[in-house]
């Protein structure tokens, strides 16, 4: 046994070290080793990213890591995209500003996802942290555009301000002319997501003297005119993000439009392109040589228009579309962009009864065949047979994120009419390091077996209108080792699916289930044999008191939440 | 030709099926003028499927409390009233009470004779309103109306109704696959819109996709150079939805016309005296066209002026410039639109 005369390696070049580990899976194993370690760790410690925020408490947080500068915030269940969750139920973000404000006023950056956001919180935000950089807000809500003067007006240093798919309230646009005449640090500025007319003479400014700037995705109030003088002003954007795509041109403009794409050599991402229309387009061929971003999904192309711009994007890796292309404009994307990893595609009216348009297993299967190095799908459609996912799984065999959504919930294989059990088969034995699923379709336990069987680097599954008996989730929970997050909607299971996962929730981030079988005792049960578990059923107005219609089911450090709000009830 | 599994249940409207049902044993056997669709009536088939769903799908005209307010029936036209069939041949009201209402009449069978319209149709069905869209639809799946959540009998209900086909290569080609499958399918109207949450899209996403759209047709209406296609609206009175027509995929008048008449043909309801009885015959047969030629219907659009004019008058570019929706509406409605108009009612009285 070694004396503890061993060498005593001073903290400060230890801290120094690891100050250079980046991956949060390396501090994480490094923190584990020993006390001093530990604490080497957690002092060099920059950007920390909590991905459940009632996991931990601002105050551990801030007390375990005085010195972060970067903080990312996830707050409510995805499901909370999709009107499942009430609107009070919490993730607020004023007590972890006021907590940072107290330990870690140098803060830098902040990125938050679905968390509630105040306009007092944001001025808070704004006077609290003069060092502060990074702003970005994705699928927030709270807040209002008053909130955003604060930023612009009191954040001197502010490299980023980025605002996503927010439930913003959207008062005006004169937010944009708050930034000061001396302001010039912007790199990043993404305000799509807003609606009001900002001045355009202010932005016009802005741009010109942010020399810096990288990123702008401007809002539908922008028009076509206005775009190609920002592109004069901006030509070394890397992402631009264009408003109103459309306007009665002169030949003239035109030409000047195209120039204008023409000089902007180092865009290699574009979205936006509302309303684009086909005369139009061809103004962005010059700037989409280096183009490997694509996002058309705000954009009602056809396959036409759609094989006409592709042609120009050889480099593409990550497309978005609407499924107004078709199968015949997916046909173009397998023809036209070899090194395609990611593709995307929305549906343009999923609720219109009276067209039905869309994408079906064809256009899949062409993207399948034409684009081997796909690994991410995102894929709403009409319809699937089990016999095209198991080709396009062996012409893509890469998937790490394999989305499929059938619209019409619990559709079988059309052809067959069988349920599309094998066609998920197919994908978790092929795709050995998929990370994320979503199954959807009429599904039967089976799936759950094979998945729980064969998807080892599973880490979130999601999961609607599927499975015939609890069995299907106790496959899943018995097997996927990595399983990190599951959510699930109108499925047949019950308790004893819930409590079959006892074990495992504690190496999981959450579980959520809603209309389910769930009972409060099932759910009480659940939260008295694991109380290092929050258990929280949220109650909808009109179901019976036994029936928990909505269940959240997280690890914690921090215990029971002190904020849920009346409909929530944290077991 | 498909054949058409005979347990359908609407979810909730079971009883209202069973009515049915328990009404149409009553109707006689001869039942090929009382079927709600011409295309099945002409269709060679006569299985004997085909005759149950004739009958189911002839309305005994029972009040059936079938308010499936489809989602799509929005045309304001519709309103219940007696003894009015689709056509406004006159029924008479059956000294039992019934109400009929086109609306409930179409409404219960219509999803069956539609399905089944399609189902005998050339395969041209909806290549007007589909001429831009390259979806190719093949089949249709079977679909299932998601109630909230299965309940514990986890049952799946299923509707009858198939998905109007495009391309006609592409339904020749499945046409033969399918003869070995069993299931008509379709889309349910009324189910796409009732599930919260479902399918999971952003509200962002679908605030911009909905603002998108308005402005977009709002745009296509007046004719917006290098627009790919034109969809406006087309509402029939008594009709329980609404169709939409891409006004480029047709050069004039005539093929308008001829498209309407495809989307709406199988709206044409036969004749069923009020107490099940097969009524006049030649309705049955006649098309949307005759009608809109011969008494009843005029074709009108809305402008861009927000006013209701006769189609035909102006040339055909500025027509597809100008429309922003259409409506076949009933001649009685039509007077006052137009010199035209009021001389066919005239003439039909």
């Amino acid at each position: 046994m070694e004396s503890t005369r061993s060498l005593s390696f001073p903290d400060k070049v230890r801290e120094r070290v690891f100050a250079h580990l980046t991956s949060p899976e390396d501090r994480s194993s490094v923190s584990l080793v020993c006390k001093s370690w530990y604490d080497a760790e957690r002092l060099s410690r920059t950007r920390v990213s909590i991905r459940n925020c009632y996991s931990v408490s601002p105050e551990i947080l801030v007390r375990r890591f005085p010195n972060i500068r970067g903080v990312s915030l996830k707050g409510k269940p995805r499901f909370s995209d999709f009107n499942l969750v009430p609107s009070d139920w919490g993730a607020d973000v004023h007590a972890w500003l006021v907590a940072f404000a107290d330990r870690c006023p140098l803060l830098e950056e902040l990125s938050l996802k679905r968390m509630a956001v105040s306009d007092e919180s944001l001025e808070f935000l704004a006077f609290s942290f003069p060092n502060f950089k990074v702003l970005s807000l994705l699928s927030c809500d709270g807040f209002t555009t008053d909130g955003l003067e604060a930023i612009a007006t009191f954040c001197k240093n502010l490299t980023e301000l980025d605002i996503q798919e927010n439930g913003v309230e959207d008062r005006s646009g004169s937010w944009l002319s708050c930034f000061p005449e001396r302001f010039t640090s912007l790199e990043v500025l993404n305000f799509s997501n807003l609606t009001s007319e900002v001045d355009f003479d202010a932005l016009e400014r802005l741009v010109s003297r942010c020399k810096s700037l990288k990123v702008l995705k401007v809002n539908r109030s922008v028009s076509l005119e206005q775009l190609q003088k920002l592109l004069v002003l901006a030509p070394q954007l890397v992402e631009l993000g264009t408003g109103s795509f459309s306007l009665e041109f002169s030949a003239h403009q035109f030409a000047e439009l195209e120039s204008a794409f023409n000089n902007c050599k180092n865009i290699q991402s574009l979205s936006g392109l509302l309303d684009a229309t086909v005369r139009y387009l061809p103004a962005i061929y010059p700037a989409c040589a280096n183009l490997t971003f694509l996002n058309l999904s705000y954009a009602a192309m056809q396959s036409d228009e759609l094989d006409n711009l592709l042609m120009h994007c050889p480099h593409l890796q990550r497309l978005w579309v609407l499924d107004t292309v078709g199968d015949k404009g997916l046909e173009a994307v397998g023809s036209n962009c070899p090194l395609l990893e990611e593709l995307r595609v929305f549906p343009a009216d999923p609720f219109d009864e009276e067209i039905i348009q869309g994408v079906t297993e064809e256009g899949f299967l062409a993207v399948s065949f034409g684009c081997p190095r796909l690994h991410y799908v995102l894929y709403f459609c009409q319809q699937m047979t089990n016999a095209a996912v198991a080709t396009i799984v062996q012409n893509c065999p890469d998937f790490t994120h394999f989305r499929l959504c059938i619209m019409n919930p619990g559709q079988p294989d059309y052809l067959t009419n069988e349920p599309m059990d094998e066609a998920f088969g197919a994908v978790v034995k092929t795709c050995t390091k998929l990370q994320r699923l979503s199954v959807s379709g009429l599904l039967t336990d089976l799936a759950f077996e094979y998945i729980g069987k064969h998807a080892k680097n599973l880490e979130v599954l999601s999961v609607a209108f599927a499975g015939s008996s609890d069995w299907g989730m106790q496959c899943v929970l018995e097997g996927c080792p990595k399983l990190s997050k599951l959510e699930i909607r109108d499925c047949p299971f019950g308790d004893a699916a819930l409590l079959s996962g006892l074990e495992k929730y504690e190496s999981m981030r959450s579980l959520w289930m809603s209309a389910c079988n769930v009972t409060v005792d099932g759910c009480r049960l659940l939260a008295t044999k694991m109380p290092r578990l929050n258990v929280e059923v949220i109650k909808d107005d009109e179901s019976d008191d036994s029936q928990a219609d909505k269940v959240y089911v997280y690890r914690t450090v921090a215990g029971p939440r002190r904020d849920s709000p009346p409909s929530v009830l944290a077991l | 030709m498909m054949s058409i599994p005979l347990e359908h249940d609407y979810i909730g409207l079971a009883e209202a099926s069973s009515s049915i049902e328990r009404a149409s044993d009553k109707l006689s056997s001869s039942s090929s003028s009382s079927t709600l669709c011409t295309e099945q009536n002409n269709s060679s088939s006569s299985s004997s499927n085909n005759n149950n769903n004739n009958k189911k799908a002839c309305l005994d005209f029972k009040e059936t409390e079938l308010r499936l307010g489809l989602p799509g029936s929005k045309s304001p036209e519709r309103k219940p009233t007696n003894g009015v069939s689709l056509f406004g041949k006159d029924i008479e009201t059956s000294s039992k009470g019934y109400t009929l209402t086109p609306l409930k009449n179409i409404v219960s069978g219509a999803k069956r004779g539609f399905s089944d319209a399609i189902d005998g149709s050339s395969g041209t069905w909806g290549l007007s309103m589909n001429g831009k869209s390259e979806a190719d639809l093949g089949k249709g799946p079977v679909l299932y109306s998601p109630r909230g959540g299965l309940d514990e009998k986890n049952k799946i209900i299923k509707e009858a109704s198939v998905l109007p086909q495009s391309p006609k290569a592409v339904q020749e080609k499945k046409k033969n696959q399918l003869t070995a499958s069993n299931e008509p399918t379709s889309a349910s109207p009324a189910a796409k819109a009732q599930v919260v949450g479902w399918p999971p899209i952003r509200s962002f996403r679908k605030n911009t996709m909905a603002s998108n759209l308005a402005k977009n047709n709002e745009e296509d209406a007046e004719g917006k150079p290098g627009s790919g296609c034109i969809y406006v609206k087309v509402s029939m009175d008594g009709a329980p939805y609404l169709r939409k027509v891409d006004l480029k995929t047709c050069s004039n008048y005539m093929e308008l016309s001829s498209a309407l008449e495809k989307m709406f043909s199988c709206f044409t309801i036969g004749q069923c005296g009020s107490n099940g009885l097969p009524g006049r015959d030649g309705l049955s047969e006649s098309c949307l066209k005759d009608l809109l030629h011969g008494s009843e219907y005029v074709l009108t659009y809305e402008d861009k002026d927000g006013d209701w004019m006769l189609v035909g008058d102006v040339p055909w570019d500025m027509f597809t410039e100008s429309c922003r929706r259409l409506r076949i509406m009933k001649g009685s409605e039509a007077i006052g639109l137009a010199p035209r108009a009021m001389e066919k009612c005239k003439n039909r009285n």
